[in-house]
């Protein structure tokens, strides 16, 4: 039963990983006992099971995550909402108004307009039918102020870390609130402009070498320096 | 058009360009080259320069093409006004809506397309120069751009052609030694799964010589394949280094 490759080495679509009585996992699949990689991404063995994390992929919509997403159309008794995903997402009138409605009455375009942006929850999902998603939780529904940005939704495991070290420790060191989409949506919310760019500028960084080892520190590192820089630029500012 | 050259082989039994017999054209692949793609793949082949792009999986438009159990693989080949010597009409021909269908078949087979029914996804194949094989060179690079564009898939998609000039046969013939030689074979393989996807002739062989074209091509087929791999890893693979 040999495996051909070493714990967190990069594979490409096809690549044979392991033969014998392994158990495909995450973007791999079986063939003739044989297990290969689906996707381009780091090979993970966990006791039988084999493991690619991809290092590029879309969202597919899961039951219970978290997804921010965009309204692209308003219906008689709906929304449809742009989630970063192959499938759109359904928003039901019902859901988000407490009181009973009537088509021919209410207009939606009044609660939720083309381009808004929402957090919502995965309700229902299958092959055959769109995902339905709700807003009537706390910390859900439209969202008024911060910035969204976008990564690969693959790297929003590795942006919140082992036991969330990475994701805390971006909040506490730009003082922003951030929230992450399971869709690869990112909300950062801060008091001021300068401190939500630093997380943004982050964010990216982190998708760009999410693959790297040591890369914790090193983002630590990078945000405390930028913050010298831009505190150094504000007492020059004063003195002139 | 340039003038026809007599001999397609010296005495040295070397090509017109310098090659010998199963020399393969200098490759140059680049992956991730447009950005708003979800994937894409640039290749020089000799003097052949291609572009595709990879969108998807989507929504489908028009709605009526989606399938409920597996997705749409649509493919576009088109080859540029500018691409050959006398201007090409940009306005698809019959030989590329020929191509695009049999691109996209040899394709198919490698995308798992029933895991997001109901959706599509598209291929645009761009020739920005073409020299001859093409269709091999096309798809070698929507294999990566599909690659990149984070689709599953069972394995790469590696193309090369074979052929015979001169009653030699030679690997990855160009457009003169298509154009005036014997025969060409278009042969595309998934390398780890030891499958063929696509599988052409146009010309006369006898039974040896086609299988002797069709062994060439696939030792063709795997030197590609080893150069797709390193492209497609390079994006990756300078990060880490630059980091660590």
């Amino acid at each position: 039963m040999p495996t051909f490759f070493e714990r967190r080495q990069l594979v490409a679509p096809g690549d044979l990983l392991a033969e014998g009585v392994y158990i495909a996992g995450e973007n791999t699949y079986k063939e003739d006992k044989k297990i290969y990689a689906s996707r381009l991404g780091l090979v993970e063995y966990e006791d039988k099971k084999i493991n690619v994390v991809a290092l590029k992929a879309f969202y597919i919509p899961k039951v219970g995550d978290t997804v921010i997403g965009t309204v692209v159309e308003v219906g008689f008794n709906g929304w449809m909402v742009n989630i970063n995903s192959p499938y759109l997402g359904l928003l039901r009138a019902s859901d988000v108004l407490s009181r009973p409605f009537r088509p021919q009455k209410n207009d939606l375009s009044e609660v939720l307009d083309m381009g808004d942006l929402v957090i919502a929850k995965i309700v229902a999902y299958d092959r055959a039918h769109d995902p339905q998603l709700t807003v009537g939780e706390p910390g859900l529904g439209k969202i008024t102020r911060g910035q969204v940005v976008k990564i690969t939704p693959t790297k929003i495991p590795r942006l919140i870390g082992r036991k969330g070290s990475m994701i805390s420790m971006i909040k506490e060191e730009t003082g922003c609130h951030i929230i992450l989409g399971h869709n690869g949506m990112i909300l950062v919310t801060g008091k001021s402009l300068e401190d939500e760019q630093l997380a943004i500028m982050t964010v990216h960084k982190i998708e760009e070498e999410s693959h790297t080892t040591g890369l914790t520190d090193r983002i630590a590192q990078m945000i405390r320096k930028e913050k010298e820089k831009t505190k150094q630029e504000e007492e020059k500012d004063n003195e002139s | 058009m340039s003038h026809k050259p007599e001999k397609l082989l010296d005495k040295k039994g070397l090509r017109l360009d310098g090659r010998k017999p199963e020399e393969l054209r200098p490759i140059k692949i680049e992956v991730g080259v447009l950005s708003n793609a979800d994937g894409s793949a640039y290749i020089q082949q000799g003097k052949n320069k291609i572009l595709a792009a990879v969108y998807g999986p989507k929504e489908l438009h028009p709605k009526h093409l989606a399938l409920p159990d597996r997705t749409v693989l649509r493919c576009r080949y088109h080859m540029a006004p500018f691409s050959v010597q006398e201007r090409k009409s940009p306005a698809p021909s019959r030989r590329e809506i020929e191509l695009s269908k049999v691109i996209r078949e040899s394709l198919e087979p490698t995308v798992f397309l029933e895991y997001y029914p109901r959706t599509g996804i598209d291929i645009f194949i761009e020739v920005l120069q073409a020299d001859g094989g093409t269709r091999c060179a096309s798809i070698t690079a929507a294999s990566l751009a599909l690659a990149d564009a984070g689709i599953p898939m069972r394995d790469l998609v590696a193309a090369c052609a074979a052929g015979k000039i001169e009653n030699t046969i030679v690997l990855d013939l160009d457009d003169t030694e298509d154009k005036i030689g014997g025969a060409d074979v278009p042969v595309a393989l998934m390398p780890n799964l030891n499958a063929v996807t696509l599988l052409q002739m146009d010309g006369i062989l006898t039974l040896e010589e086609f299988e002797k074209a069709i062994n060439l091509a696939l030792e063709g087929c795997q030197k590609i394949y080893s150069m797709q791999k390193e492209a497609l890893k390079a994006k990756y693979v300078n990060v880490k280094e630059a980091e660590e």
